[in-house]
């Protein structure tokens, strides 16, 4: 089967098995974050736990890192706004 | 090589009387065994705070500080983050808050601006609810502080100074009882003055003019959280109790809450107090209770997560004051050490007075209380 | 009630602690093994469910000895400390354990060297694609260029090229003349020899542009990668258009537990920080062994070996004749691909006063000038006190090889082992949440 989660409100795929950060940049989202001093967009970089960049909100839960959270079924990414 | 005073210990301390001498026009070496700031300077959280003394010759040293930071030093204030963000004590209990009424007032007689508060959420909104009462301490001020002991070296460095670092001190040159500058590793530097600023390590260099300062190390470890949006903590807060602890010799570790947020958006969070020599070794008890104590003062702390942790050695001696001025027993020889949790904050007005003595100006304030040699009496 | 210690725990559950894991449950001790992944193999044996790796057997052959030992998956240690009976481990989401002893495996990372637009989306550190690609499925670009040095440069491109993403050049900094065809290192390792020229021919099978002596000097796009700029030993450059770029300057170990537990490190000959171990895995702190990418990077095969030593060291067994001189021999060619693949000497001719060096704290080049130039940082702790390289959420891990360099040769040397003990040293050895700190 195949998952849908949203991100910002949009509809983005994911299988069974892919990180958050996979289906994202999957579904061809590379940045889904701004940095807090320059705002500049960030999204994968280490793809291995370590780097922090690819932090999201998942379920309202802040800074979770995409690249090692499992994806599931209906769940909302993004700022906690779209909560 | 020769220079009016020689400064022994680029810490904040070394570096104010640095900057304060070289201001009086005195020709000024600093030598120094590791790096810039690489001992407790490093290791604080910027402190320049009056609601966490007692009446005394602290607090007047520390008002003098205060005022050295914001009109002496002020021009620079940018360089080093200075923040009058002010300080907001709270208590949880009706005795806490007895205890704190009355440390109010007595701060208030000797020219401490403190107003008393009845709901302290009113000043901070991600307090916890219900506690006792407060007092706010608009005076209180933070700076990061190896920004300011580089800064103010710098300064110092513009105004003749010279700064040689990976320099130990390995004697003192003497001409009888006389101190006539340091020895080093790479040579010998003779001086008017030789001022010891080595702060926990004060103690040892003191011994190589043979006299005792009896400094000794108390260990402290901070966390340092993720960074927050700007305004989540907008005092240095802190439980009253925390003004027992600093004045307790007891040897145990002590913890008490001190939450406050940063310019860089981290959350700092102290204090711990545990006498255990230079021990690095890390105390999962003191960093369980210093989570523990912060998340109970500030929910919204809790799922926050903590990035790093440090520790570092206050300088403290047995009647926690500083060890301010000429020492008799050596005469040439100085101090400038021995300021426990508070030498960044005491760091201003230490130099500033150190400079008037130095010069024969006249002094800020009687050196009496800080006199190198009281310990000796007391023996 | 306090559950009775474990003989040894073992962090780490790629090839070194897998071997160690194994081989210490078959001496007959008390094993509990702990791992950041949900399923074991590391970063080496990465793979998606039920899928297979690179030497599947003797993956399969460790994990059909793990049958007695406590595995804790998904989960990092935070805290280590030394107590009466042994150690305590910490960990996130999960109870405290304890053991006699420790075998720490933590493996590495990619090194990283920061480059004129870095930190734009569609760069990534070269293991990060590889594993996206193995565990994931996911191609993370369609046109890539992987840059940096060393043999791990290859399987990543190949990898790509086998997804389907169009690899435009892989740019190699060093000539690979001293490890492809390294006499000596062949015949201390053969097989990773092999490897390397069966990656060569999958390249050349894609028509893929190698180019050696050639350095990525920086990534440009507006908001995301677009190209990069190669530039050759010979002065000439070129542009190359890519909408995904795979970094990769070699590895470098994780040593935030075994210097949690005091044991010593040192410089290695790639100028990386690494434990130091006696020939039978023991570091200078007691009862504490390290095996891996830990003691010096060395690949799969010799972290198998170190792993299965340590464990053997530990059980007492009388049999390690053999392993010994395999492990003396591994290092040995680990140490000349080492010397092999150096970074390139002149990198921080690249960076410009604005170029990102701390993506965390989005930290440039010019602060760190000027922490040493004006403010008389002399050494990296100083530099990153004063201008916050390394004090973000990574904790050092991206930009602390590069900042322990940068420090040194802005005061006119190169780094030391304390420099990069500044940035190597993390309590928490993660970020971990205030109330797991305050419970622990």
């Amino acid at each position: 089967m195949t998952y849908t989660m949203t991100f910002e409100g949009r509809p983005v795929r994911a299988e069974p098995g892919q990180s958050v950060a996979a289906a994202l940049v999957a579904s061809g989202v590379v940045s889904w974050r701004v940095t807090r001093g320059q705002g500049r967009p960030r999204g994968l970089f280490c793809g291995i736990g370590l780097c922090h960049d690819c932090l999201i909100t998942i379920d309202g839960v802040p800074d979770q890192r995409a690249c090692v959270v499992p994806a599931r079924d209906g769940m909302r990414l993004g700022d906690r706004d779209d909560a | 090589m020769s220079a009016d005073l020689v400064v022994v210990g680029a810490g904040v301390v070394g570096a104010a009387c640095a900057y304060f001498a070289t201001s009086a026009g005195l020709r000024v070496t600093v030598v120094e065994r590791g790096g810039i700031a690489a001992g407790t300077s490093s290791a604080g959280e910027g402190n320049l705070l009056v609601s966490d003394k007692e009446p005394g010759p602290e607090l007047d040293l520390a008002l003098l500080s205060l005022r050295a930071w914001r009109e002496d030093l002020g021009d620079h204030g940018g360089l080093w983050e200075y923040e009058q963000k002010g300080g907001l004590v709270v208590a949880s209990s009706p005795e806490g808050a007895a205890a704190l009424r009355s440390l109010a007032a007595a701060q208030r007689a000797c020219g401490v601006e403190v107003a008393e508060v009845a709901d302290p959420v009113d000043y901070e909104p991600n307090l916890a609810p219900g506690l006792a009462a407060g007092a706010h301490y608009p005076q209180d001020a933070q700076v990061q502080p190896m920004l300011a002991a580089a800064h103010l070296l710098r300064l110092a460095r513009e105004r003749g100074a010279e700064i040689r670092l990976r320099t130990e001190v390995t004697g003192f040159l003497r001409d009888g009882d006389q101190v006539t500058g340091v020895r080093t590793a790479h040579a010998d530097i003779s001086a008017g003055a030789v001022l010891n600023a080595a702060g926990t390590w004060a103690g040892e260099v003191a011994a190589l003019a043979e006299v005792t300062v009896p400094v000794l190390p108390r260990r402290g470890f901070v966390l340092v959280t993720q960074p927050m949006p700007v305004g989540t903590i907008r005092h240095k807060v802190y439980a009253a109790e925390y003004v027992g602890n600093v004045a307790s010799g007891d040897a145990e570790l002590q913890t008490s809450p001190v939450v406050e947020g940063t310019r860089s958006g981290t959350i700092l969070i102290g204090a711990t107090r545990e006498r255990v020599g230079f021990d690095r070794t890390v105390s999962p008890e003191a960093l369980r209770r210093l989570a523990g104590q912060a998340a109970a003062l500030f929910p919204v702390l809790r799922s926050v997560r903590v990035m790093r942790s440090y520790l570092g050695f206050r300088p403290y001696c047995p009647d926690h004051l500083p060890v301010i001025g000429p020492d008799p027993r050596a005469p040439g020889l100085w101090h400038a050490c021995g300021h426990e949790g508070a030498g960044v904050g005491l760091s201003a007005g230490t130099g500033l007075l150190l400079a008037q003595a130095l010069t024969g100006a006249p002094a800020a304030l009687d050196l009496a209380p800080f006199a190198p040699a009281r310990f000796e009496a007391a023996a | 009630m306090t559950p009775e210690p474990h003989d040894v725990a073992v962090v780490g559950a790629g090839p070194a602690g897998l071997g160690a894991a194994a081989e210490a449950a078959g001496a007959g001790l008390d094993v509990v093994l702990i791992d950041a992944g949900q399923r074991p193999g590391g970063q080496y044996w990465r793979h998606a469910e039920g899928g297979r790796g690179q030497h599947w057997k003797a993956y399969e052959g460790l994990s059909r000895r793990l049958g007695q030992v406590r595995r804790i998956p998904g989960t990092q240690v935070w805290l280590i400390t030394r107590d009466q009976e042994g150690f305590t481990l910490r960990l996130t989401g999960h109870d405290p354990v304890t053991a006699r002893a420790v075998i720490l495996c933590p493996g590495g990372y990619d090194r990283q060297l920061p480059i004129p637009g870095w930190d734009l989306p569609g760069v990534m550190a070269a293991g990060g694609v590889q594993a996206l690609l193995k565990e994931h499925g996911t191609a993370p670009g369609r046109r890539a260029v992987v840059a940096g040095t060393g043999p791990f440069l290859l399987p990543v491109a190949v990898a790509l090229a086998r997804a389907g993403v169009a690899v435009a050049a892989v740019a190699e900094a060093n000539p690979v003349t001293g490890w492809l065809r390294d006499p000596f290192g062949a015949l201390a390792a053969p097989s990773k020899s092999v490897e390397a020229v069966r990656y060569a021919a999958a390249m050349t099978a894609r028509r893929v542009l190698y180019r050696t002596r050639t350095v990525i000097t920086e990534i440009v796009g507006d908001g995301r990668a677009e190209a990069v700029r190669l530039r050759r030993a010979d002065g000439t450059q070129e542009e190359i258009a890519a909408d995904l770029v795979a970094l990769g300057w070699g590895f470098t170990p994780s040593l935030e537990l075994p210097i949690m537990l005091g044991a010593e490190t040192r410089l290695d000959e790639d100028g990386s920080l690494v434990a130091v171990v006696d020939g039978s895995q023991r570091s200078t702190a007691d009862g504490v062994y390290i095996a891996g990418e830990a003691t010096g990077v060395g690949g799969a095969a010799l972290a198998l070996a170190e792993g299965r030593l340590a464990a053997l060291t530990l059980a007492g067994s009388g049999k390690t004749a053999r392993l010994r001189r395999a492990v003396r021999r591994g290092r040995r060619f680990a140490a000349a691909m080492r010397r092999a693949c150096p970074v390139p000497a002149e990198w921080t001719a690249w960076l410009t006063e604005s170029t990102v060096v701390c993506r965390c704290e989005e930290v440039p080049y010019g602060e760190l000038r000027r922490a040493c130039h004006d403010l008389g940082a002399d050494d990296a702790r100083a530099v990153k006190m004063l201008a916050r390289p390394g004090m973000g959420w990574c904790q050092g891990r991206m930009c602390g090889f590069a900042t322990a360099a940068i420090a040194a040769r802005l005061n006119g040397r190169v780094a030391t082992a304390d420099d990069l003990r500044a940035f190597a040293a993390r309590v928490p050895a993660f970020p971990v949440a205030l109330e797991d700190l305050a419970e622990n």
